[in-house]
């Protein structure tokens, strides 16, 4: 069965380039781009693992983590910051809420991919 | 008989004689073969101390009360030439250096030039003065009286004789005055030294020498055998012979050091003693000499004095007996005054009328000739020496600080000086004379030259202390010397205003308003029997006893300011610093050389400038024609010559005047500290310097705090688009089998991404621009219909993309305005972008409006806004969206709306324009920018 991807970003031109990589690489692939649409689709399609930018309009990304984080039945859910937030208080903030990687922008794609399928399949 | 007119002749003669010596004493001083450069006629020109007092009264003395009597007098210079030369020297070698001009100068300079000081001393002085004073008018008027009712001797005491002799004393007065004016300001130049005056005086001291000892040498030779003779003939009258015998008892003795005391202190202080001793003095190495020919001076000047007493009460009592009045009001001790039914004889004039008695006319004259050249020599420096002091240290400081006399425009202020001076001479003659027209006959010439030196006492403390004691302070000298004049006016001059008649007597047995305490002759019932005080012995011992006190009191409760502190090393330590304090001064300044020649040409006269400069210019090797800054060196150089020709304490402030600010040294510092006053401004201003500080720091910190927040923000918005460029790259690069559609996709974002990161560029280096000013904007008159056509024409594909309705409410009518096209072009696409950003995603909604609105010829402009139909924004952030580095947080929470540096960008232009923007919103309910610009015709 294929993994499942969720990829919560409101600038398209950066979700159209990610999209087309998880699904490259065999990944079932959906989008939101606000944080509420993000949480939606978490409880409804259950993804593995989540690449969630931090500066959204309305709930932002960290608040998506946490509220993630709070349900159990999520325990398991990757969940990677993908930001251009590039400052280490940044980062050690988005590490505190129990994500599993922060990637900061630009990034590389192998590395993204490489990372991904590293924590996909530790489950 | 001698006629009058033979006298007059005589007189004005002798007068027309030292004009001649001055003149050629003057003449000489010029072509630099100065007469008095030698240590003979500076020991003279000090015999200036022997006036009519001398010349007279020390016989009237003697007569009264023997040795004791008038010796004290002399002696007490002898002792202070002989023991207190060291203190002479110092105050001969501070003035030099200082330039001191007189004894109120040299005080007033010693407590830090102080000008209060300096008054006080010159109005102490010329007050004390004027009993001595008119003790000369009435010595003249006398022996004029006298002589030219040769050989009569008896003065009748008859009104009108008594008026006769104040006319005469009128004439006199106002003889002596002018001959004093003509006499010490001849010269056009106001300087301290008087060349010409000195050998005057000096000769006038040969002719009363030569005159009281031809007096002498006639009564003791010619009228007796010798002194053998006439001491013997002497003893046998009791009246005579009881003052062979000192009747010692305390009167004797406190007299004697009360006297003693007053004459040591009034060889210097005496303004006139100051002038030939101090400034005067060519040779500090003349002192030496003067120490002993002086004292010999006094010896011979005085050697003859008892035997004219004893000729003279000699012949006058056997006079006396034979005329049954005299007899009969002779006192058992003879009290000077021999009362002849055809009027008086007076001891004091024994050495006129006993002549006169032996029918010696031509003899009678020269004695007549020598009282008047003792009294005219004292009349001429002394009011030399206290016309300066008048005019330098009471007249010039106070017109130089009248502001509308506005003096220091004058170009040449030396005449005004001269004219001070004379007016100056002429008062203190008059003020002398209405003295002795009121006051002087009810005393004897000896008991009013006491008054005299009891007032120049009272400088002692601070002149004595203030060249040896650091540590006295103007306060301390003020309080002594004001102390010690009013108690002088209080005992002494009070008085003998009482005596006189203008004050109730009851004042001098029972006190002012009976209160016995203040009793002006037994201050606070001092038992002055016992101690043998007299009324001057009592005045000077409180005087001068509250006077010391009140002087090392204030002194060491007090404290100096900086230019204290360094007079009062310079005087006290002036042998150790003499070299120095030449070179060094007060000042730390620079001032124009052109200045300070302006400065001295008006005070001393362009020739005295030209020399003075030159040779300082010699001296230092300057050529003047390239020097055009002075220096500290010559800056104070300037000071002391001008302190020569108006003293000290004028000069500091005429120079302070012309030099530049100075840069504080650690004097001035210290000056700053000493004045509280001074210290509470500067710690306030301290404080605000600090509070201003801090302001600044915060201010600085603030725009650190933005400038990181816009960078981090900067950044955040570069990172965007790039993220999208790198990754869309990649994975063309990496997929070599891409489908064409998706291939054509990803470079279209990639190259709009691009743009936007141009654009972003472009906005930040913008922003930069227009904050530093370096835009160069080009205005012109055009219609705003175009701007907002031409933005749309910009925007247009953007709209188009959103799917946004745009819609206009724009008036026919053209909007003209001035200013630079493209910068207004890029404030439309900046708030057209904004509102494209922030529309409805679904249903957006653009309007641009126009408007022109005249409220007056002056007040029309037009309005422009860009209404959308998004999110809006808060109150709260109405006003900062326009800030720099600002962000807003739109909405609840969220993205924030770009760099922050468009709508910056935006005011920035509208504000160059003289326009004003703003923004209208509600949340959620869209937002409207407007803007204004003024309309042109």
């Amino acid at each position: 069965m294929k993994k499942k991807i969720l990829i919560v970003d409101d600038e398209p031109n950066i979700v159209v380039p990610l999209e087309f990589l998880m699904k490259k690489n065999n990944y079932d692939v959906k989008t939101a781009e606000t944080g509420e649409k993000a949480l939606d689709l978490i409880a409804a399609w259950k993804p593995d693992l989540i690449l969630l930018d931090i500066m959204l309009p309305g709930m932002d990304g960290y608040e998506v983590c946490q509220k993630i984080r709070q349900e159990k039945e999520f325990n398991n859910t990757r969940i990677v910051f993908l930001s251009a937030m590039a400052r280490s208080i940044d980062i050690a903030k988005g590490m505190g809420l129990a994500a599993d990687d922060y990637i900061t922008k630009p990034f590389a794609t192998d590395y993204v991919v490489s990372k991904i399928k590293e924590l996909l399949a530790e489950t | 008989m001698l006629e009058q007119k033979i006298i007059i002749f005589v007189s004005f003669g002798y007068m027309g004689l030292l004009f001649a010596i001055a003149f050629f004493g003057d003449k000489r001083a010029e072509k630099g073969k100065s007469i008095i450069s030698n240590p003979y006629i500076y020991a003279l020109s000090l015999a200036v101390y022997c006036t009519a007092w001398t010349f007279y009264g020390s016989v009237g003395a003697a007569s009264r009360s023997g040795a004791t009597g008038f010796l004290s007098i002399y002696l007490g210079p002898t002792l202070m030439m002989i023991l207190g030369w060291p203190v002479l020297r110092k105050i001969i070698c501070i003035s030099k250096i200082n330039r001191i001009t007189s004894i109120a100068d040299f005080i007033a300079s010693r407590y830090g030039k102080s000008a209060t000081i300096a008054g006080a001393v010159t109005i102490i002085a010329v007050l004390g003065i004027i009993p001595y004073m008119s003790v000369q008018i009435k010595a003249i008027s006398t022996s004029f009286q006298l002589i030219s009712q040769y050989p009569a001797v008896h003065m009748s005491e008859t009104v009108t004789n008594l008026s006769a002799i104040k006319n005469t004393a009128f004439f006199v007065a106002i003889l002596l005055a002018l001959f004093a004016v003509v006499f010490g300001t001849r010269h056009l130049e106001a300087t301290e030294r008087h060349e010409g005056l000195v050998a005057a005086i000096a000769f006038e001291s040969i002719i009363k020498l030569f005159a009281i000892i031809s007096v002498g040498l006639f009564i003791t030779y010619r009228l007796y055998s010798g002194f053998g003779d006439l001491f013997s003939q002497a003893s046998l009258v009791p009246r005579i012979k009881q003052l062979f015998v000192m009747d010692v008892n305390a009167s004797t003795f406190t007299g004697w050091y009360n006297a003693l005391f007053l004459a040591m202190m009034a060889i210097f202080l005496l303004p006139r003693q100051f002038q030939v001793i101090v400034v005067e003095n060519v040779d500090e190495n003349y002192l030496k000499k003067a120490v002993w020919l002086f004292p010999m001076y006094l010896l011979a000047i005085n050697f003859f004095v008892i035997p004219i007493a004893f000729g003279g009460m000699l012949h006058f009592f056997k006079q006396c007996f034979s005329d049954p009045v005299c007899r009969q009001a002779l006192p058992q001790t003879f009290d000077g005054i021999l009362k002849f039914k055809d009027g008086i004889v007076d001891a004091d004039y024994f050495a006129l009328t006993l002549l006169m008695a032996k029918k010696q006319q031509g003899l009678a004259l020269f004695a007549f000739l020598g009282g008047m050249s003792a009294a005219t020599g004292m009349v001429i420096v002394e009011t030399i020496a206290l016309s300066t002091m008048v005019c330098n240290e009471l007249v010039m400081p106070v017109l130089l600080r009248l502001p509308f006399l506005k003096l220091e425009l004058k170009s040449d202020l030396s005449r005004l000086l001269l004219i001070i001076r004379r007016i100056s001479i002429l008062l203190i003659v008059l003020l002398g004379y209405l003295y002795f027209h009121y006051v002087v006959e009810y005393y004897s010439l000896v008991s009013i030259g006491m008054i005299s030196f009891a007032a120049v006492a009272q400088f002692s403390p601070a002149v004595i202390g203030g060249i040896f004691w650091k540590g006295a302070t103007r306060k301390g000298a003020l309080g002594g010397l004001l102390a010690g004049f009013v108690i002088w006016v209080y005992t002494l001059v009070l008085p003998s205003l009482a005596q006189a008649g203008f004050l109730s007597r009851d004042l001098l047995t029972h006190g002012p308003f009976g209160i016995e305490l203040l009793n002006p002759v037994h201050l606070f019932d001092l038992d002055v029997q016992n101690l043998g005080f007299n009324q001057y012995t009592h005045a000077v011992f409180w005087s001068i006893s509250v006077n010391i006190a009140l002087f090392i009191g204030i002194s060491l409760f007090s404290r100096q300011n900086a230019m204290e502190r360094k007079q009062g090393t310079l005087f006290v330590d002036v042998f150790k610093y003499s070299e120095e304090s030449v070179k060094s001064s007060f000042w730390k300044a620079t001032a124009s050389v052109v200045d300070l020649r302006m400065l001295l040409e008006r005070f001393l006269g362009k020739n005295r400038t030209n020399d003075a400069l030159g040779l300082y210019a010699r001296e230092h090797h300057i050529n003047w024609e390239k020097e055009l800054i002075a220096d500290a060196g010559l800056v104070s150089y300037a000071e002391k010559l001008l302190a020569g020709a108006i003293g000290s304490a004028s000069a500091l402030v005429m120079v302070r005047s012309v030099v530049d600010e100075e840069p504080p040294g650690m004097d001035e510092i210290m000056h700053i500290l000493d004045e509280t006053q001074q210290m509470i401004i500067y710690s306030r201003e301290l404080e605000k310097a600090t509070k201003d500080l801090e302001a600044a720091n915060e201010r600085l910190k603030e725009l650190d705090r933005l400038k990181n927040e816009f960078i981090s923000t900067v950044t955040h918005e570069l990172r965007t688009p790039l993220t999208s460029v790198r990754a869309l790259a990649e994975i063309v690069n990496n997929t070599p089998d891409l489908e064409p559609e998706k291939h054509r996709q990803f470079m279209g974002i990639i190259i709009k991404e691009s743009e936007r990161l141009s654009r972003l560029i472009n906005d930040v280096l913008d922003f930069q621009k227009i904050e530093s000013g370096q835009v160069q904007w080009q205005k012109a008159r055009l219609d705003f219909k175009g701007v907002i056509e031409d933005s749309i024409f910009s925007t247009g594909q953007l709209i188009k993309e959103k799917n946004i309705a745009l819609t206009f409410d724009i008036p026919k009518k053209p909007g003209f305005v001035s200013g630079d096209r493209d910068r207004l072009i890029q404030v439309m696409v900046n708030l057209i972008s904004n509102a494209v950003k922030f529309c409805d995603p679904d249903n957006g909604k653009i309007t641009v409006g126009m408007q022109v609105e005249i409220k007056d010829n002056k007040n029309s402009y037009l309005k422009i806004w860009v209404k959308d139909n998004g999110i809006g924004i808060g109150k709260d952030d109405q006003e900062i969206v326009f800030n720099e580095f600002h962000q807003v947080i739109s909405g609840a929470k969220g993205r924030p709306a770009g760099t922050g540096i468009g709508l910056t960008i935006t005011k920035h232009i509208i504000d160059f324009h003289e326009g004003r923007i703003w923004v209208e919103s509600e949340l959620d309910k869209g937002a409207t920018f407007f803007f204004t610009l003024p309309l042109v015709e």
